[in-house]
């Protein structure tokens, strides 16, 4: 770019027009945001039609009602419901403007996610013992594809959640934090919807079988 | 410590591909001579890899796009040649494993990094422009995912020397493309070139999706904004809800083929017959995707050089529309000889029949727009005349096709290749050709030789015919489609004029390399200096050619569809100065969007050859640069009003100079 330019913190004429601007900016990246959810919605629905499909193909190897815990699931399941809940407060308390009150639930969230991982991380290793690997059979394949793919949306984003806790904690509460606490929360409720959808189509679906 | 990566997979043996390297290698050497003797590296990185404008990104698209167009051509007339000579018992000069690979690659090549490519970069020069915006709405992922898509297409070339591509048909279809019946890395490379590309699509399709949704200039309504916008809105609608299936379908391939899945194996309970549907439920989309904005394009340029309005808006919108949610409905036809079932087959064989209604809706607009208008037969025009005859005649084989009797008998033959290329080329390649005639002039600034484009189309049309007419005729006396050699002597002769219509088509390219080759030369005497050299209709043409980086100093006011044509036929001066400029704000560059291109080129190289520690090391790579661009806040900047009134001043002196 070759003309001169000016610097944007300084710029104080420009402060009227930079509200709107901003304003107008923030919602753009929300439906943006929303978009992206949407096709993330298409992605995961492609994943349960291929599970739906392949279900019943067990080659021979467990089904659903011999391998799932519902127990240790629904563990897991109210972990991740209830890190959507203390997300919630974060953002209550982000629209307070009190930082040490979000940094507090977003770390409070993000442990409550990081055992949500973790569990299925056990359960995964545990089948994988067991010889219920995802080479086993159709099932397991998709199985483990369906659960694992929301499994690595949380683990993103635990990772998002890290960067952003960083974030809140050097620059507080600016412009440019508020709108990704944002997405990060429809990301988070997302995921949490998808879960719901898992635990009923998987793991409750499989245990009535 | 490099995988499966050994010297042994450069083809050293094969004279073909080594020629068709050691060509690419000096081509590639002479740019990058070019650049340092010139002293050009600082420009293209500053200017151009690193630019989050939509202008130049769309014209970054559309060089790698028409590159690409001459090494697909390049598959296309290698395998006419082999059908030329291999019959009644001869092999020609391609042995099967290349053949296959060529018309994969041929395939691959057409429409993700050819067909693909000049979709989004015609978008991305013209919507922001037509809707009166100064950008996209997210022009830091706009410079993502031209380099994802650049990414994808790096590894597609890569595999001609190193290793070998997908001899899968472009598909890929289970089980064929398993670990057990293609063990080598060709379809690997297939894996992650369009998985890195398909990212950069779904990115787009968001980015331009939002973009028309929230960045239209005041005053235009949904129905007040120009065909092709609307096209490409319902081609990115599209592509968000499609993309996303074809990264599943390709991530089932890929941990199948890495960890041992079952998902399409023939075996412990996998279903190949769900990897043809997934893959044609993006697939069918795919088509819509392509010849949408196309469609737009074929708008714009009617009514602009009918000189009239274009006949029934509303109805070309609304069809736009149907054929979009139509093009989720259909995607079984592409096969019918699965074993579905009458019934099944029945609504699929009716919905394909009922897209005919809306394309015929469009196809009547176009000639009632035309009928009674002062036509100027430019290479714009007859691109858009010919695609009317040739998609129609495609479109009736189509309807043909989804007829599921006549179907079984069809399937897998020459009729296919010939009803698709009919649609592709009449609707997509036409439609780009005038596309780019017509928006040439305001991206560079300069007009396109209408001799040399009209050579083009003339060589082009007749061409086609040549080329595809003959492969109806042989469908109908049995030819298959991807035949390395055949036994029936009697289809020669026509194999012989489908050769020639290659040649035909050769000589389309050569006059459109000529084409650029002389305008560029007489760029000077071919200035553009208004900005609106047809004297058009919409927003794009009132800013400059090309247009300032902020592309309207002044965003427009919009009160009508035509709303530029209707302010000029009021007397209203179009180009009047303002009474004062105001600062603009505009993104900054960005290095953070093809550092991470890099890095997710080097994770998908080291994935087809299993370089575990290298992939680990590209996949870190992306996230530590988007982690690290994150942080960083000084992202946009204001243009001062004294700025923008220089540069506004500039263009003025030299319109008036000419003058």
């Amino acid at each position: 770019m070759t003309s001169q330019t000016m610097d944007h913190q300084n710029a104080h004429h420009a402060d009227d027009h930079e509200h709107d601007h901003h304003q107008e900016t923030i919602a753009t990246k929300y439906l943006g945001f929303w978009i992206y959810l949407m096709s993330d919605c298409v992605l995961f629905g492609t994943l349960f039609a291929t599970y739906v499909v392949l279900m019943n193909s067990t080659a021979g190897g467990p089904g659903g009602s011999e391998i799932f815990e519902l127990g240790f699931v629904l563990i897991e399941t109210f972990l991740l419901l209830f890190s959507s809940f203390t997300y919630g407060v974060a953002v209550l308390a982000m629209h307070r403007g009190n930082k040490s009150q979000v940094l507090l639930w977003l770390v409070i969230t993000f442990l409550l996610g990081f055992g949500f991982v973790s569990m299925e991380i056990y359960e995964f290793a545990h089948l994988i013992h067991e010889g219920y690997g995802p080479d086993r059979s159709a099932f397991l394949s998709s199985f483990f594809t369906l659960v694992g793919t929301h499994g690595l949306h949380v683990s993103f984003g635990l990772l998002w959640m890290l960067v952003l806790i960083f974030q809140v904690a050097r620059k507080g509460l600016t412009q440019a934090n508020e709108p990704r606490i944002m997405c990060l929360s429809l990301f988070w409720h997302f995921l949490d919807v998808i879960w719901i959808c898992v635990f009923t189509v998987v793991y409750l679906l499989g245990v009535l079988q | 410590m490099l995988g499966k990566l050994s010297l042994s997979a450069i083809p050293y043996h094969e004279p073909i591909i080594m020629g068709a390297v050691g060509g690419m290698a000096l081509a590639g050497l002479v740019v990058v001579a070019a650049l340092t003797y010139f002293r050009k590296w600082t420009y293209i990185w500053k200017e151009w890899i690193t630019s989050v404008d939509h202008k130049k990104i769309g014209i970054m698209y559309l060089i790698v796009a028409l590159v690409m167009l001459l090494r697909g051509f390049a598959d296309a007339i290698m395998m006419r040649t082999q059908q030329l000579i291999a019959y009644g018992g001869a092999e020609g000069y391609l042995p099967p494993h290349h053949y296959d690979q060529i018309f994969t690659a041929h395939g691959v090549i057409m429409i993700f990094f050819v067909a693909m490519g000049l979709v989004i970069g015609l978008m991305n020069i013209a919507v922001p422009l037509q809707i009166g915006a100064r950008d996209v709405a997210f022009p830091f992922l706009n410079n993502v995912s031209f380099w994802m898509f650049a990414a994808g297409m790096v590894l597609v070339n890569l595999s001609l020397f190193v290793g070998e591509f997908a001899k899968t048909g472009w598909l890929a279809y289970a089980p064929l493309s398993g670990l057990k019946y293609s063990p080598g890395v060709g379809v690997d490379y297939w894996i992650w070139a369009l998985q890195l590309s398909g990212v950069g699509t779904t990115l787009t399709g968001v980015n331009f999706f939002v973009t028309i949704l929230k960045m239209r200039a005041p005053g235009m309504t949904m129905f007040r904004m120009p065909i092709f916008t609307w096209t490409a809105l319902c081609t990115n609608v599209l592509i968000i809800a499609a993309f996303p299936i074809l990264t599943v379908t390709i991530a089932l391939v890929t941990l199948d083929r890495y960890i041992g899945t079952h998902f399409f194996t023939n075996d412990m309970g996998g279903n190949q017959m769900m990897y043809t549907n997934l893959i044609w439920a993006w697939g069918h989309p795919e088509v819509y995707i392509l010849i949408l904005p196309m469609f737009g394009i074929f708008s714009e340029v009617v009514a602009t050089f009918s000189r009239k309005r274009l006949f029934g808006y509303n109805t070309m919108v609304w069809a736009t529309v149907a054929i979009t949610v139509l093009s989720f409905l259909v995607w079984l036809h592409h096969f019918f000889t699965m074993g579905a079932g009458a019934n099944v087959n029945a609504f699929f064989g009716i919905a394909t029949m009922i897209i005919a209604i809306p394309t015929g809706v469009k196809i009547f607009n176009w000639l009632f727009t035309m009928y009674r208008g002062s036509l100027q037969f430019n290479a714009a025009i007859l691109w858009t005349i010919g695609f009317l005859i040739t998609f129609t005649i495609g479109g009736m084989t189509g309807v043909m096709l989804a007829v599921p009797g006549a179907n079984f008998v069809l399937h897998n033959t020459l009729f296919v290749i010939a009803h698709f290329h009919n649609v592709i080329i009449g609707g997509v390649v036409f439609g780009a050709m005038a596309g780019i005639s017509y928006w040439f002039p305001k991206a560079f600034g300069f007009m396109l030789d209408e001799k040399w484009g009209k050579r083009s189309f003339w060589f082009w049309l007749i061409g086609f015919y040549l080329a595809f007419m003959p492969l109806y005729i042989l469908s109908f006396m049995g030819a298959t489609r991807r035949m390395q050699s055949y036994v029936d002597p009697s289809w020669h002769p026509l194999m012989v004029v489908a050769w020639v219509g290659a040649v035909c088509i050769l000589a389309g390219i050569m006059c459109t390399v000529m084409q650029f080759y002389v305008s560029i030369r007489d760029r000077k005497k071919n200035r553009v200096l208004s900005g609106d050299p047809w004297d058009a209709r919409t927003l794009e043409w009132l800013a400059h050619s090309p247009p300032a980086f902020y592309n309207f100093a002044k965003i427009p006011e919009v009160s009508s569809v035509d709303s530029l044509w209707d302010r000029k036929e009021r007397g209203e001066n179009i180009y009047e100065e303002p009474d004062h400029y105001e600062d603009i704000h505009m993104p900054r560059n960005t290095t953070a969007g093809p550092v991470l291109c890099l890095f997710a080129l080097i994770m998908g190289f080291a994935l087809v050859w299993h370089i575990w520690w290298m992939a680990i090391g590209g996949f870190v790579g992306v996230i530590v640069t988007f982690i690290v661009r994150s942080f960083n806040e000084d992202i946009d900047y204001y243009v001062p009003a004294a700025e923008v009134e220089r540069i506004e001043k500039e263009y003025r002196q030299q319109a008036e100079m000419q003058a």
